[in-house]
């Protein structure tokens, strides 16, 4: 459910609705510098209403989503 | 009643480093740089003293306002620090100008300039009949650490300044702070006494987690402003300008994506000046009084964000 809802935040962030997205793709992969990715844990912040505490080193969309998962648990 | 701005200036070091240049001693490169933060170049006080640009822009703020320095009853000088420790920055400025006035510093870092206009709303409070100086002036290039390409590539050295005098132009401000060494520190020196020689000595130099300052900044800038336009009885659509700290131009777009305030409105700087602290709201809000864009009636947003954490907002009715 926080996947699903993760990659539906990245698509349009980087408007592209087709993009493919898995646990293990990394931001480099995808094309997300470091303030890419704090501009998407800022949306998901807000879509998921929690605060996501960004001390350990981000790579994949996976670290993201425990990352919530922790949060919202 | 509050106060109204009746002259601006400005001063740049002579210096102009831009991204190829820094790759000489950095490991970075223009692509790099332009796309994290839309810099690409930034004056440096090579040849010049802090002092030096902090009378330059006096002068020039002076002469707009057609007051001479002693006119003046008010020097404050937003600033992390001049050429001394003391005197302090606003009592140099004081005595090249030949004014006779009391004058001070004020650190409020990158929001030291909303800071400063704060302060001095409250003196007109208390005695209308007065022309204040705000002389915003840091020289980052000073306080960075040249071998940290994180931070070193996204600074510059500058002055801006402002004469107030009593007047209808500020309709609303707000200041926060909420103290936090880790998202932006820097050190003082600790001295030499005896018994601190076996203590850890930290650098003097900037300290920034760039991810938190990112957040922060954006959603200062998000609240900070529906707190002004509010508090002045208006709405973010009646703002003509907004004039926001230039740290980088991706924490610009992101605040004004979120606010639905088309980019057009935000008046830029960044990509020449870099940031420039508490100097870079007052550096652009000259470059626009001198293209004439401030017009009677011309609503104005300030945003600043900052070391502290400080943020300070305002809204302006050019007069």
């Amino acid at each position: 459910m926080v996947f699903e809802k993760v990659v539906e935040i990245l698509r349009n962030y980087k408007e592209e609705p087709e993009l493919e997205v898995t646990m293990e793709s990394s931001f480099e992969e995808l094309e997300l510098d470091s303030l890419d990715t704090v501009e998407l844990v800022m949306e998901i912040e807000e879509s998921f209403d929690t605060s996501i505490e960004m001390d350990s080193e981000l790579k994949t969309i996976g670290d993201v989503v425990g990352l919530i998962e922790k949060a919202i648990a | 009643m509050s106060f109204s701005i009746i002259g601006t200036g400005s001063a740049l070091p002579k210096t102009i480093q831009t991204n190829e240049d820094l790759t000489e001693f950095l490991e970075t490169s223009n692509e790099w740089i332009v796309s994290r933060t839309g810099i690409e170049t930034r004056h440096i006080c090579v040849a010049e003293s802090i002092l030096d640009i902090a009378l330059d822009a006096s002068l020039n703020a002076l002469d707009n306002a057609q007051l001479k320095p002693q006119d003046l009853d008010l020097i404050i000088c937003p600033t992390l620090g001049g050429d001394t420790v003391t005197p302090s920055l606003a009592c140099l400025v004081e005595k090249e100008l030949g004014a006779a006035c009391p004058s001070f510093d004020l650190n409020a870092a990158c929001s030291g300039f909303v800071y400063g206009l704060d302060v001095a709303d409250a003196y007109f409070c208390r005695n209308k009949d007065m022309k204040i100086l705000v002389i915003a002036v840091d020289a980052m290039s000073k306080l960075v650490d040249w071998k940290d390409r994180k931070t070193a590539v996204l600074f510059g050295d500058g002055a801006g300044a402002a004469v107030l005098s009593s007047g209808d132009d500020l309709k609303a401000i707000h200041l926060t702070a909420a103290g936090n060494q880790h998202a932006l520190c820097i050190p003082w020196q600790k001295g030499n006494h005896p018994l601190l020689r076996n203590q850890e000595t930290l650098l003097p130099y900037l300290k920034m987690d760039g991810s938190e300052v990112y957040r922060f900044a954006v959603s200062a800038i998000c609240k900070d402003l529906k707190i002004v336009v509010k508090e002045a009885g208006i709405t973010l659509d009646d703002l003509d300008y907004v004039i926001p700290h230039q740290a980088n131009l991706r924490i610009i777009e992101s605040a004004a994506k979120r606010l639905k305030i088309p980019m057009e409105k935000f008046v830029l700087q960044v990509s020449s000046c870099g940031n420039t602290s508490a100097a870079s709201i007052p550096l652009v809000l000259d470059e626009m009084n001198r293209q004439g864009k401030l017009i009677p009636g011309t609503q104005i947003a300030l945003t600043a964000f900052g070391g502290g954490l400080t943020t300070g907002a305002c809204i302006l009715e050019w007069s």
